[in-house]
């Protein structure tokens, strides 16, 4: 098994692990200070989206806004999420027009 | 087993094995969710250079959709172990949240157990989860027949995905590389509950596509985030006017 590989793999599952369990562990006896609850709150949101936006902005690292496979597969992604908030459908609605627009582009 | 939701409200004791076949019920959605998309991590991995054990291995430790994507997709671009640890740590930042949203409910139960129990925290299983208990009272059968299930269906799916790893050309012919951001669609979407919260996701891209643009690196999610739910917090004051 490759070295660099292995690092990779338990680093990961170290820091995967470590945000799920502390707090509930740690936590299951203390309160938390109202702002920071606040501030987690909103971290679910902004990370997700600043994780979507340069994955569907910048295919290439660079700013693509015409005959952009990505964004135009995320136009039916997004209205198939909002109405059946389904992950599964939008995976498979997603998947299936990006095969379309490469395939047409 | 059939009337458990009934007996449930109506406060009659129930077995712990019908408890643990509720929790397997209720993890069945999430795995129409994982089946493609484990099976789109198991191909991408091979595909990035892991093995079958490796690809496999990753899915049994780490149970981390987005995180596993991450890395593979950064490894691929002969990113160094450090900068993927760290990002993939980012990513998972939201699951402090999700953790100390189960206290309320968990509290009674002893720290080894709570520790078992979060290594299979995913959005999902959090998601179905705390719904759950909103009006049931938490119970470890049902939770780990939850959990159990949900991790099981992203081990197989990645072992697929890892078979056919190599016998599919190229994932992206088959759409594989829509995977992602389609999960991160429906995830952004489900969380996207007020004004406030459209209005941080609004900066947060912005400030992602920014910052990529002006700094290349991957400092872009980590910063991006932390100024956006900042900024939140800060113009909460304003943005109650709504």
């Amino acid at each position: 098994m490759d070295k660099q590989i292995l690092i990779i793999i338990l680093g990961s599952a170290i820091v995967t692990y470590l945000p799920r369990m502390l707090p509930l562990v740690a936590l299951s006896r203390t309160e938390l200070p109202k702002p920071f609850l606040r501030w987690l709150s909103y971290i679910p949101a902004a990370v997700l989206a600043a994780l979507l936006a340069p994955e569907i902005l910048m295919p290439n690292d660079k700013l693509v806004f015409t005959g952009n496979p990505y964004l135009i597969a995320a136009i039916p992604s997004v209205i198939i999420a909002l109405i059946t908030r389904s992950m599964g459908l939008t995976i498979l609605i997603g998947m299936v027009t990006m095969v379309l627009v490469q395939r047409l582009m | 087993m059939i009337n458990l939701d009934q007996q449930l409200t109506k406060n009659k004791p129930i077995s712990n094995m019908s408890q643990f076949f509720y929790g397997v019920k209720s993890a069945l959605p999430i795995t129409l969710g994982y089946l493609p998309l484990g099976f789109a991590y198991g191909v991408l991995a091979r595909n990035a250079g892991l093995n079958l054990l490796e690809t496999v291995m990753m899915s049994i430790l780490c149970f981390a959709g987005s995180g596993q994507f991450i890395a593979i997709s950064l490894f691929s671009n002969n990113v160094a172990a450090g900068a993927i640890i760290s990002t993939v740590f980012l990513v998972n930042l939201r699951h402090l949240l999700f953790s100390a949203s189960f206290v309320p409910h968990l509290r009674c139960f002893k720290p080894g157990i709570l520790a078992l129990i979060t290594a299979e925290m995913t959005d999902e299983t959090f998601a179905v989860a705390i719904n759950h208990y909103n009006n049931h009272e938490a119970n470890l059968y049902y939770h780990f027949g939850l959990n159990i299930t949900a991790h099981l269906s992203w081990i197989l799916a990645s072992l697929l995905g890892g078979l056919a790893g190599n016998l599919i050309g190229n994932p992206e012919d088959l759409g594989f590389n829509f995977a992602l951001p389609a999960m991160f669609i429906t995830l952004l979407v489900l969380q996207l509950n007020s004004k406030k919260t459209v209005l941080v996701a609004g900066l947060a891209a912005l400030l992602s596509v920014s910052i990529a643009i002006l700094w290349p690196g991957n400092w872009n999610v980590i910063l991006a985030t932390v100024i956006a739910a900042t900024l939140g917090v800060l113009l909460e004051p304003w943005t109650s006017k709504f």
